[in-house]
């Protein structure tokens, strides 16, 4: 986490994404600021509905076709093979560049779901060596090796037995090394992972997160992972962006998330997760649910679910405070005029011990 | 304190599913536990551990290969005449994991509520049906103008609180929840524990919780039993598990559960634990008493030199 070489990969600028749907237009981004230094992870966190798939979608240029990209840029930094940088903005481009140039060679996505991510139809070893043969012309001789390296560096034994094998033959926690080796095929420098863990067992969870983790290291490439699980982001992230209905409400390293957050959501976030060192038995839960953003939101759209909220809030949507070079958050509590107020105490002595444990 | 009747006993359940006549899936192996009116048994295991199975077995969708399932006295694992079965099916229900997937997509909340009522004729007029859908509805945090609307309308979690109210309406002694809220966000994962929490003291009814997620389980369990590979390897109450994990396959599942610390979490590996390599033999050991209700299965040798580690 130096400052040295921070070079930006992915800035997202001012996304306003649009879903026509039957009830009418659906406003799911507003206005989305992320950006992706080489490198380093950053976690997006949200509930379901926030927004947070929609705006990697977007990214790899897979919007569903009723969507309208009202507004914004992608700017994504790049170096061609023969060392030249190049900057695109990936909303600008022709489908069939971006499938060309991006999707896969460079930003290669990981879903949730591993057996809806693999055709049921091929053997695993071919939809591994797909990718390669189609960016890079590799022959197919050299592809196989690389493909049974890749297995192999996945963590998955008898590698090239299981190039033969079909994804109904192995178990959850393989296909997802399995899909995670497509993702590398083809040397990409960013890896987006959209909820990777979601649909797995929690001991295969630490064993995939522990495996892309290592495999960022060793190759130095960004990753982005999208959750809505903060123990899954405690574990990997070094920048965390909260979203909330279709806003980014509060970013920063993931220190000042986790030992200093600023949003009240963020603290609903933090309080609802169980803790296991607690003897209360009760949860703590963020009331209500997120807001329906089929109509216009006036204000702040966490403020009805917010116990903290000001009167200012539902009328005037609050800009992002700084709070320190790394720390924003949108919140109107943290403005000069704004009373003051403390996170919940439960959640302040939880941090107090969190920080005293992990000296 | 008095010695209180199990509600549910497992006995030496065995349930084996036939893949071809050479090759047979072990999914049960030999599970004993109890629960006892009003308390929460939680199960917890990896994806094959067979901890659906058993709730499945339970409920009686599956005829177990061995072993008996005692509810409230009464033996549940063979055939039951009709009375029996009319009986049974009031007072035990089930939850399932996908709240998408369990309610009818074609039918109202209300009639998909109202259909155990229906089917065991437990009211008199339309009227009072409807006051009891209303009823339960308001008690899982719904509001009764609900009920007229199709389960698509509703966000996942409200969709299990309709999966909740389902098995609550025909007010039974046991609910089997299975896998109920793995497929929800963590926030609206706390919003239905409490409910469910909620619920238990208001009715008294004992929970069979089925997860793969410890954390939850520590929140909702009064015990909990460890599965693996068809054995319950661990069991005891919330607090003798959490504290003093003695199987080194709960301690793998400990270990796993992602904490919302970076500092701690940052530098943790999860304890891996692989049956094959741990040279532990599930077959060759026994229930170990270790105090209170913990209780571990292993051989004596594998007793001694997990207990001295710690």
């Amino acid at each position: 986490m130096e400052n040295n070489a921070k070079e930006t990969v992915l800035s997202i600028r001012d996304l306003s994404i649009t879903f026509k749907t039957g009830a009418g237009p659906v406003n799911a981004i507003r206005g989305v600021n992320i950006d992706l230094s080489r490198g380093t992870t950053l976690a997006v966190v949200g509930e379901s509905g926030s927004g947070k798939s929609v705006t990697f979608k977007a990214a790899m240029g897979i919007l569903a076709s009723n969507s309208v990209v009202n507004s914004g840029s992608i700017v994504y930094n790049y170096r061609h093979n023969d060392g030249t940088p190049a900057t695109v903005d990936i909303l600008k481009m022709k489908t069939r560049d971006i499938r060309r140039h991006i999707n896969g060679k460079r930003i290669a996505m990981i879903f949730q779901d591993p057996m809806t991510s693999l055709d049921p139809t091929m053997p695993i070893g071919k939809q591994i060596m797909e990718g390669m043969v189609w960016h890079y012309k590799t022959p197919k001789q050299q592809a196989w090796d690389k493909a049974v390296r890749l297995l192999t560096e996945v963590g998955i034994e008898e590698p090239e037995k299981r190039m033969r094998q079909y994804p109904h033959q192995l178990s959850g926690g393989m296909r997802q090394r399995v899909v995670i080796a497509i993702a590398l095929a083809c040397d990409p420098d960013v890896l987006i992972c959209d909820e990777p863990t979601t649909a797995l067992d929690v001991t295969i969870q630490a064993k995939i997160l522990e495996l892309i983790k290592r495999i960022q290291a060793e190759r130095g490439i960004s990753v982005i992972y999208i959750t809505h699980d903060l123990g899954v982001v405690a574990k990997v992230a070094d920048f965390v962006n909260v979203m909330y209905a279709g806003r980014i409400v509060e970013a920063g390293t993931i220190d000042e998330i986790f030992y200093d957050p600023r949003h009240p959501y963020t603290w609903g976030l933090l309080s609802a997760m169980p803790d296991l060192d607690t003897e209360d038995d009760r949860l703590y839960t963020i009331p209500g649910s997120p807001p329906n953003l089929l109509h216009p939101v006036p204000g702040d759209a966490f403020a009805p679910r917010n116990a903290y909220a000001l009167n200012i809030d539902e009328r005037l949507d609050p800009p992002m405070f700084q709070i320190s070079e790394t720390h924003y958050a949108a919140s109107w509590l943290l403005d000069e005029r704004a009373p003051k107020v403390e996170m919940p105490p439960e959640l302040k002595a939880r941090i107090e011990r969190m920080k005293k444990e992990g000296i | 304190m008095e010695e209180r009747k199990p509600l549910l006993e497992v006995k030496g359940l065995k349930q084996y599913f036939k893949g071809s006549h050479q090759f047979t899936v072990k999914a049960v192996d030999g599970v004993d536990f109890v629960i006892y009116p009003g308390e929460t048994y939680g199960l917890v295991g990896e994806s094959g551990s067979g901890k659906s199975t058993i709730g499945r077995s339970v409920i009686r969708l599956y005829k177990p290969t061995a072993g008996q399932i005692l509810f409230n006295g009464m033996d549940i694992s063979g055939d039951l005449n009709a009375q029996q079965n009319r009986q049974l099916r009031t007072q035990m229900q089930m939850i399932f994991q996908d709240p998408m997937a369990c309610l009818n997509p074609r039918k109202k909340v209300g009639e998909i509520i109202a259909q155990g009522l229906d089917i065991h004729h437990l009211y008199s007029s339309r009227a009072e049906r409807q006051e009891k859908v209303a009823a339960i509805l308001k008690k899982v945090g719904l509001a009764p103008e609900h009920a007229d609307r199709y389960p698509h309308q509703f966000s996942g979690g409200q969709r299990q609180r309709v999966g909740i109210a389902r098995a609550l309406i025909m007010d039974p002694k046991l609910i089997i929840a299975d896998e109920c809220i793995s497929a929800l966000d963590v926030s609206i994962q706390a919003q239905v524990v409490n409910l469910m929490k909620d619920l238990q003291e208001e009715t008294g009814t004992a929970y069979l919780f089925i997860a793969h997620d410890l954390s939850m389980v520590k929140y909702i369990s009064d015990r909990i039993g460890v599965l693996h590979l068809g054995h319950l390897v661990e069991t005891g109450t919330t607090e003798e598990i959490f504290n003093n994990p003695v199987h080194p396959y709960t301690q793998s599942l400990l270990s796993a559960i992602p904490q919302p610390d970076p500092r701690t979490e940052r530098g943790r590996v999860a304890k891996s634990y692989d049956y094959r390599t741990a040279g532990v033999d599930y077959l060759a050991g026994k229930q170990q008493h270790l105090g209170g209700t913990h209780y571990v299965l292993a051989t004596d040798e594998e007793l001694a030199r997990w207990t001295a580690r710690t």
